[in-house]
């Protein structure tokens, strides 16, 4: 399978992002004035700062050409996941409900933190376990959304990093084919940075391609 | 037309930056201060005011979590 990362002007994890999804399958860079998605079976958008995250996090991109393709190929119900910076852009463009608000702190996170997986049927997290440890690095983390919403991941208890309501770390779309979420499963595919509990995601995601390819 | 548009944090929503001022005024002694809120002022020239509120819908605030105020400068003095 191939995935897609999505790079605008200030994405920063674009490449962890492609060196992840690279352990899984193929993937390649979209360029963010492109209206082409080449193909990929799976679209990725990245953490970083779109835009300079100028106005508000995530409020730029979304008018950015490729985010049309993204939103068209998200209705025909290819699975788009948003990192952080990507879950912002994907609220922002109305992917996905709610909002991101700065940490309660008002200070920048960076640490590990142990996720429950609240949704296992998802494309994002089919092939996971039930618990994940993965890290997080934010200021704009806290999620809002006035409406009931179908969660996927949530913090751990006492583990909250951002005070995010009822705690949680990623939401998807009813469909379930969208997945937003502020912890960084491309930032933990290596024994070398201290856990491997983000592969699964990407497993997951190739998994989930995998059997609708077969149908 | 000069025009201005002021964007605050929903009510109802912790705004801890409007927090953190509010309790740093009181550290350089100015008592008697509550209810700070810190939001956004933006300034633009418009052709057609009309269009300010889908503007605010659209880009310029998130409904969601902010309020917006559109002020309309008096013509000579923006």
């Amino acid at each position: 399978m191939r995935f897609g990362v999505v790079r605008f002007p200030g994405s920063c994890d674009d490449v962890d992002a492609l060196l992840a999804a690279g352990r899984v399958g193929d993937a390649v860079f979209l360029w963010h004035r492109d209206r082409d998605l080449q193909g990929v079976d799976a679209v990725l958008i990245p953490g970083g700062f779109s835009y300079g995250d100028y106005l508000r996090a995530g409020a730029i991109a979304r008018f950015a050409p490729v985010m049309e393709e993204v939103t068209e190929f998200a209705r025909a119900g290819g699975p788009v996941l948003g990192i952080c910076n990507g879950f912002q852009v994907l609220c922002e463009a109305g992917l996905l409900p709610g909002a991101l608000l700065p940490n309660t702190s008002l200070r920048f996170v960076f640490r590990q933190v142990r996720l429950q997986v609240a949704d296992p049927d998802t494309p994002f997290t089919c092939a996971c376990p039930s618990v994940l440890s993965i890290p997080v690095k934010h200021t704009t983390g806290r999620y809002h959304c006035p409406d009931p919403v179908r969660v996927v991941l949530r913090y751990a208890p006492g583990e909250n990093p951002n005070g995010s309501q009822d705690d949680i770390a990623g939401v998807c779309n009813e469909a379930g084919n969208v997945l937003g979420l502020m912890p960084h499963p491309e930032h933990a595919v290596d024994p070398l940075s201290g856990s491997v509990d983000g592969l699964c995601m990407f497993e997951s995601i190739r998994a989930h391609v995998g059997r609708h390819a077969a149908v | 037309m000069r025009a201005r548009v002021l964007v605050r944090p929903k009510t109802g929503i912790l705004d801890p930056q409007g927090q953190a001022v509010e309790r740093a005024l009181p550290a350089l002694g100015f008592d008697g201060v509550a209810n700070v809120h810190v939001g956004r002022l933006i300034e633009l020239d418009v052709d057609d005011p009309a269009q300010l509120p889908a503007m605010c819908e659209r880009l310029l605030a998130n409904p969601l979590i902010e309020d917006y105020e559109i002020v309309e400068a008096v013509q000579g003095h923006g």
